[in-house]
């Protein structure tokens, strides 16, 4: 480790990896990763299933495959990692406080930060499921590590609550290591996940997905024996009389993911409450500035590619402010409007030249519907689509003429 | 007799039609590119999968491997029995051939670097 850093990047993920290249590339030669997993490749690691870097790379890759396509590319570079290492704070100076074994407790005061931390699956306690606590619940990106990178199968009769696609990939993953999966049950009418992965990983093996199913009971003490799925109505209130018992000595939960973001907080950067990520400008950088964030712990993507993607702008974009230092800001607002839970960036720089590329979602499944992009009333940019669904993401690119045209904030809306 | 089909090939899941008669896919429609019209034209007639999983080590480890082709949807568990028949004695790179001919022409390799 060297004294002095122009770019420390927090996380060794899909994120933290592609920004690195991308600094490095773009003139920033002086580049710290911390990661605190003994390998870089963050969650791809036990993402052992094939379909990531279709965008990217036009081949069906598993997760480590795609990770080591960018270690590689890391590796190939005077990039510097430290691995196992934890970060404890950030302060808004860019002041980070690390601990490994090799240094023990450390700060570094780079020129510019980089946050790629990632995110974290919501628990059972988000969702106040009644029962004890007995052992076999487990959220669906752990059972993912102990099948996959330990080796230990965590139950035999298993149902999973929330079909979200990790949910969905552990169904299969466990099936075909001897388990037997009961039920997917979903409290939407609607499945979060990709239909890809309903049709191969639940209707390949014959496993039934409950639509407006909840969980309304967890039975054991010292192990799950057994759970209560009850229907919910359209208020997503259990319905008396729906109740379906199922014998089972696992749960597992795959009920949404959110960006890991005590760090950020710590820092006292700006967050959104839609996205629960930092606000940034085009370029990622955060309202503190040098500060920049990238990949899920920013927005929760849909596609491992798209997270690289992001992640090259903000490396690109950090190793500019490295080499040319602050920039005064030009800000509009870009705010969600009808239908849509999100829009990111929360701000364009008018400052900052070139299109932009913004990513939102939707609330609700909608047909035959338009995107409108709008500007004190005016509409600057209409996009018809034939569906729209909460679990996929969507985008409009604003030309830099677009944005020079709007006068104040940019609403983006969906009118059906 | 006409099939519906979700497609697994990309996240975008296309919903295509496809029209069986006399065991034969006379055509295939909703499919938004090739790899779709491969995939519903053997879906109706041999469904094909790759399969992922991991393979022990003699360290403890786990290595994950795939099929280097999709292997029939029907021997899947079969499959899976013969990865879990192995263990792992020796190095290997990503691409690095654990076991040939896991199911006809399609090979059983590695998708992680293993170094002990």
């Amino acid at each position: 480790m060297k004294e002095n850093y122009d770019i420390v990047i927090i996380g060794g993920g899909p994120a933290g990896l592609a920004a690195a290249v991308s600094a490095y590339d773009n003139g920033a030669k002086n580049i710290l990763i911390l990661e605190r997993e003994p390998r870089l490749g963050g969650i791809l690691n036990q993402c052992i299933h094939n379909g990531f870097g279709l965008t990217r790379f036009k081949e069906s890759l598993s997760g480590p495959e795609y990770a080591y396509r960018f270690i590689k590319e890391v590796e190939a570079r005077d990039i510097d990692v430290l691995l196992n290492t934890t970060v404890l704070s950030l302060e808004d100076n860019k002041t980070i406080t690390a601990i490994n074994s090799e240094y023990g407790v450390f700060s570094i005061t780079p020129k510019a930060v980089i946050l790629s931390m990632g995110c974290r699956e919501r628990s059972r306690g988000a969702l106040n499921i009644p029962g004890s606590r007995p052992a076999g619940i487990y959220s669906a990106g752990t059972a993912q590590k102990y099948v996959n990178i330990k080796g230990y199968l965590p139950g035999k009769r298993v149902v999973i609550l929330g079909s979200g696609d990790i949910g969905l990939i552990m169904a299969r993953r466990m099936t075909l290591e001897g388990a037997k999966v009961l039920a997917v049950c979903e409290i939407m009418p609607y499945s979060s996940g990709l239909r890809r992965n309903i049709e191969q990983c639940l209707n390949d093996f014959n496993i039934p997905l409950y639509l407006n199913h909840t969980i309304t009971k967890i039975e054991g003490t010292s192990r799950v024996t057994g759970v209560v799925v009850s229907k919910v109505d359209e208020n997503k209130q259990p319905i008396e009389g729906t109740e379906m018992h199922f014998d089972c000595d696992t749960v597992l939960f795959s009920v949404g993911l959110i960006p890991e973001n005590e760090l950020t907080k710590g820092a006292g950067i700006e967050q959104s409450r839609n996205t629960r990520g930092a606000v940034v400008y085009q370029n990622r950088e955060t309202m503190i500035d040098g500060i920049f964030a990238c990949g899920n712990v920013l927005q929760v993507h849909d596609l491992v590619d798209f997270v690289s993607e992001e992640s090259e702008i903000a490396g690109a974009c950090a190793a500019n402010y490295v080499l040319n230092g602050r920039q005064e800001h030009n800000p509009i607002s870009c705010i969600n409007g009808d239908n849509i839970s999100y829009v990111l960036p929360q701000k364009i720089d008018k400052n900052i030249p070139g299109n932009v590329k913004l990513f939102f979602r939707v609330r609700n499944t909608f047909k035959h519907c338009k995107i409108v992009v709008e500007s004190n009333g005016v509409v600057l940019q209409e996009k018809k689509k034939l569906i729209c669904v909460p679990g996929e993401m969507e985008t409009v690119i604003l030309s830099s003429d677009v944005i020079a045209k709007a006068e104040g904030d940019i609403v983006v809306r969906l009118e059906c | 007799m006409n099939k519906q089909l979700t497609c697994i090939e990309c996240p975008m899941g296309c919903l295509i039609e496809v029209e069986v008669e006399n065991g034969a896919v006379k055509s295939v429609k909703g499919n938004t590119c090739l790899r779709g019209k491969m995939y519903a034209e053997n879906e109706v007639i041999c469904p094909l999968r790759v399969v992922t999983s991991t393979v022990k080590t003699v360290s403890g480890k786990m290595v994950s491997v795939k099929t280097d082709k999709p292997v029939r949807k029907s021997e899947i568990f079969e499959v899976m029995k013969k990865i879990n028949s192995l263990t792992l004695d020796r190095n290997v790179v990503i691409g690095d051939v654990i076991l040939a001919n896991i199911d006809r022409d399609a090979n059983l390799v590695a998708t992680q670097n293993y170094n002990d």
